[in-house]
């Protein structure tokens, strides 16, 4: 492996592995927000105890979400070097609004959150979460529009003489229609991931311990249950959008979703193939007629091109070279994003349903599902996005600038796997620290809570310490 | 005043708040092992800066987002070049910043014990650290033609920039020492004086001779009165830890950080990164930034938003101004 290869590795690994503790900050930080509004109104105890309860698992994500988005703001310039030469002028200043707007609203309202339980009035206190929700947000769209740009470079010029693209137009940016469409996909699916995560660990207290505070369980399985599946409609429909604008600004990228080699009128959506994938033999072939045609153009009819055709298409336009991604990787990690997402919503569903008037469920299977449910959309999210960025392949810029002339001329290959077995042994050794006290958490269940007025006593101990 | 060396102070006022805010949050976290006698102890020091310190850390991320923003050159070739020493610094800020939100979440004294370890160590990693690579971008290191970095990793840890670490580490020790004098009460305090004024004579003798060299480098004469103006205030630091003046100290360390770095950016404009090699091969304000356009909408961006983050950070400075002792440690961990 050279130096490229191994970059990419460490961008695939580091990046997936962030992105595995954004989903849960994101949804997570809105429904805490939102049971603390709920404690706020009805000053009902159950309220207050979910809220800390599901508050301190948000904390334990969002620690480690913080420690590894440091790695992603330094990266570009260590392993892709000529990248961030390249697209800097444009792509440089999301980042830099990210941090300005969303990293610091994130970072204080936390702060001022979780130690000011005794400090700021109770309504000052629950502004706290608020703002940082919405920081989770905004943070959300800056990086996606950067994203975006990536997908579907707009608002640009070319500068052959510093051989550099150069912002012309920074609205286009921030409002490319890619963008446009990411953002409503990724934060439904963020928002399924954080219902699923208060849904699944509800029921797993329902039904190991059904005497422990069944009540406050049942409130927050239906918050978390209702929440996956309103979500997961959302993100069906803004997947569907996201379908065309693909469809339309980077054909190759659906094409090889679907394994299509040959354009075809109407084209039909391919569940699963057994057999190869290059196009030469398919052993066999499960089809719903026309709804690719649908899915790529919003009509039964609509032509979708294929591979062959874009090839030869590309390389009239770029010269000669290989312009498809990998089509095993591009054709399963869609359909497994596709698939695991809706196994979420039915396993959503199936604990809504048998808990319907208070019933209290038992079956191994309800537990297993439980256990299964917070990570299905939250591998349905990497899949997701594997996807779209091996089916940008060979570009790392579509149509502008290949991923391999990114790479950093100047570092080494020992050091780029140097710092790549780093990563993954400190990921790999954090990953299992995190999850084990994220059980702890979650098997210790609700806390107590102390409702009376914070004394003025100045000797009195801080409502929260580390 | 050109936008680009509007961008250049910017950069500058980033790194002042990074170093001076997160050198007193790195120096608490090397204090956890110097001053620290007992786990109630590391407790009162860690939650010291328990709400402030990822507030702190941003500063180097908007840092690090500007630079890319306004000078992409720069970004490529610094954290291309520094390959190694920056992969260290990522490493013990990852493991760091983990162990304050993890440290206090079970009771074992096993699990404490190397959380602690992991604090203590990505507090001083970076404190070195950082003041090696300023020393370095300032000095100059091996960039050709085509604005790579050909030096090693060994080419940066040359006796200047060693010393500008151990500059930066001292110091940092210092300034930790005088924000829990100011922010705890009971004996903690007491001996948070008494160990800054002994590393603060180590800390004075190895600036001292940083600035002079830093001096004679540059030979400017603005970087030899911002260091003067550097040293003064340490020793007015010192004087006041001695007398027990723990607010005035505490200005007074924080100064001398932010005169330093103010002294090491001036030495470098209008470079931001010089050549060891051929000074044409230099990285300038103007050979390295983005597009004017870029720069104008940054600085809309920059200039409607900074304050507000001012503001709110300000606020939550004020919000978290009690002193800490033994007595406000709660017992349990689990159940709070
Ligand atoms: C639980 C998560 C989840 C679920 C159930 C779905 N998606 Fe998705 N999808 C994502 C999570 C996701 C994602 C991780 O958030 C991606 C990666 C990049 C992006 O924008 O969103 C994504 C990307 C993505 C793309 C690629 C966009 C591009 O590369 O430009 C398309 C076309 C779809 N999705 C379409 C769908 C459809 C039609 C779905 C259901 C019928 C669907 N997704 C369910
Ligand atoms: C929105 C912010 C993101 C940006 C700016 C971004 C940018 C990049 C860049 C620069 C590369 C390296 C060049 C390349 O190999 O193509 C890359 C590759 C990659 N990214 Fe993203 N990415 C983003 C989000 C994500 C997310 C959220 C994930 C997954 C969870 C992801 C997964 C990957 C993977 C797997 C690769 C390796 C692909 C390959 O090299 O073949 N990315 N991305
Ligand atoms: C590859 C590009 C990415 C970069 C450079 C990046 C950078 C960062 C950094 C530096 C942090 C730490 C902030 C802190 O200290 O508070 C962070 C956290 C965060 N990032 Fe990323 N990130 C990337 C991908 C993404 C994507 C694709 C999203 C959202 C769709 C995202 C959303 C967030 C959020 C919500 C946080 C807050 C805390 C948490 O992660 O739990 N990031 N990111």
């Amino acid at each position: 492996m050279d130096a490229l290869d191994i970059a990419r590795w460490q961008f695939g690994i580091t990046t997936v592995y962030h992105f595995f503790f954004v989903p849960v900050t994101i949804g997570l930080s809105f429904l805490v927000a939102g049971l603390q509004t709920a404690w706020w109104r009805t000053k009902k105890e159950k309220y207050l105890k979910l809220t800390k309860f599901f508050g301190k698992l948000f904390l334990i994500n969002f620690a480690m979400g913080v420690a590894t988005g440091i790695v992603q703001e330094f990266q570009f310039g260590m392993n892709w070097s000529d990248y961030s030469r390249f697209v800097g002028d444009i792509f440089g200043a999301p980042l830099a609004i990210e941090g300005l707007l969303a990293f610091f609203l994130e970072s204080t309202f936390l702060g001022l959150w979780i130690f000011g339980w005794d400090r700021l009035k109770p309504g000052v206190h629950l502004a706290t979460i608020w703002i940082a929700a919405v920081g989770t947000l905004l943070s959300a769209y800056f990086i996606l529009a950067a994203n975006s740009f990536m997908q579907h470079p707009v608002g640009y010029t070319f500068n052959a003489a510093k051989n550099r693209a150069e912002l012309t137009d920074f609205g286009a940016v921030l409002t490319n229609k890619v963008a446009l469409v990411t953002f409503p996909h990724t934060i439904a699916s963020c928002f399924m991931v954080g219902g699923a995560f208060v849904a699944g660990i509800a029921m797993w207290h329902l039904v190991r311990h059904p005497a422990r505070d069944a009540e406050a369980f049942l409130t927050a399985l239906r918050l978390g249950g209702a929440t996956l599946i309103i979500a997961g409609l959302a993100t069906v429909v803004t997947g569907d959008s996201q379908g065309k604008v693909m469809t339309e600004v980077q054909p190759m990228k659906m094409a090889a979703a679907e394994g299509l080699y040959e354009t075809k009128q109407p084209a039909p959506f391919s569940l699963l193939t057994i057999g190869t994938l290059d196009g030469s033999k398919s052993v066999y072939k499960l089809e719903v007629p026309r709804l690719l045609s649908y899915l790529g153009t919003g009509s039964v009819n609509g032509q979708v091109k294929g591979i062959n055709a874009l090839q030869s298409e590309y390389e009239q336009k770029y010269g000669p070279g290989d312009y498809s991604p990998n089509i095993p990787i591009t054709y399963w990690t869609f359909r497994a994003m596709i698939t695991v997402g809706f196994l979420a919503m039915a396993g959503g569903a199936w604990m809504l349903w048998s808990t319907r008037r208070q019933r209290m469920p038992t079956s191994k299977w309800m537990l297993r599902t439980a256990l299964a449910l917070p990570l299905l959309p939250l591998v349905g999210m990497s899949f997701g996005w594997i996807f779209t960025e091996m089916g940008r392949q060979p570009w790392a810029v579509f149509g502008l600038m290949p991923t391999a002339a990114g790479v950093s001329p100047g570092t080494t290959a020992a050091e780029v796997l140097t710092s790549l077995i780093g990563f993954t042994a400190l990921y790999g050794v954090l990953a299992v620290v995190e999850v084990k006290l994220l059980l702890k958490y979650i098997q210790a269940g609700l806390p107590e809570v102390d409702t009376t007025v914070p004394s003025d006593d100045s000797d009195a101990p801080l409502a929260f310490a580390y | 005043m050109e936008l680009t060396t509007f961008w250049f102070i910017l950069i500058a006022v980033l790194w002042v708040g990074y170093l001076v805010l997160e050198g007193f949050d790195f120096g608490v976290g090397m204090l956890i092992g110097l001053l620290a006698r007992n786990d109630t102890e590391r407790r009162v020091l860690i939650n010291t800066i328990g709400p402030l310190w990822d507030g702190n850390e941003v500063w180097l991320l908007v840092a690090g987002g500007a630079t890319f923003a306004a000078f992409p050159e720069w970004y490529a070739t610094l954290f291309s070049g520094f390959y190694l020493p920056l992969f260290l610094i990522l490493m013990a800020l990852i493991v760091r910043g983990v162990g304050l939100e993890f440290r206090g979440k079970r009771p074992e004294a096993m699990w404490r014990r190397r959380w602690d370890a992991a604090i203590i160590v990505g507090s001083t990693v970076p404190a070195l650290l950082w003041g090696v690579a300023l020393a370095n971008i300032v000095h100059g290191v091996p960039i050709d033609s085509h604005k790579e970095y050909v030096g090693s990793f060994f080419t940066l840890l040359n006796p200047y920039a060693l010393l500008g670490g151990l500059v930066t580490l001292t110091v940092f020790i210092v300034h930790g020492s005088m924000f829990v004098a100011l922010k705890t009460v009971g004996d903690i305090r007491k001996r948070a004086r008494i160990l800054a004024l002994k590393v603060g004579a180590l800390a004075a003798v190895l600036a001292v001779a940083f600035i002079v060299w830093t001096g004679f480098d540059q030979g400017k004469l603005a970087v030899w009165l911002l260091g003067l103006l550097a040293a003064g205030a340490f020793v007015g630091a010192i004087v006041a830890i001695f007398r027990g003046r723990e607010g005035v100290a505490f200005t007074a360390t924080s100064l001398t950080i932010g005169l330093v770095a103010i002294m090491l950016f001036t030495g470098l404009f209008p470079d931001v990164m010089p050549s060891s090699l051929d000074a044409a091969w230099n990285l300038t304000t103007h050979n390295a930034s983005s597009t004017h356009y870029t720069l104008v909408i940054m600085s809309w961006v920059a200039v409607i938003f900074t304050p507000i983050v001012l503001m709110y950070q300000s606020w939550s400075y004020w919000v978290f101004r009690k002193r800490i002792g033994v007595q406000h440690i709660p017992m349990d961990v689990l159940t709070k």
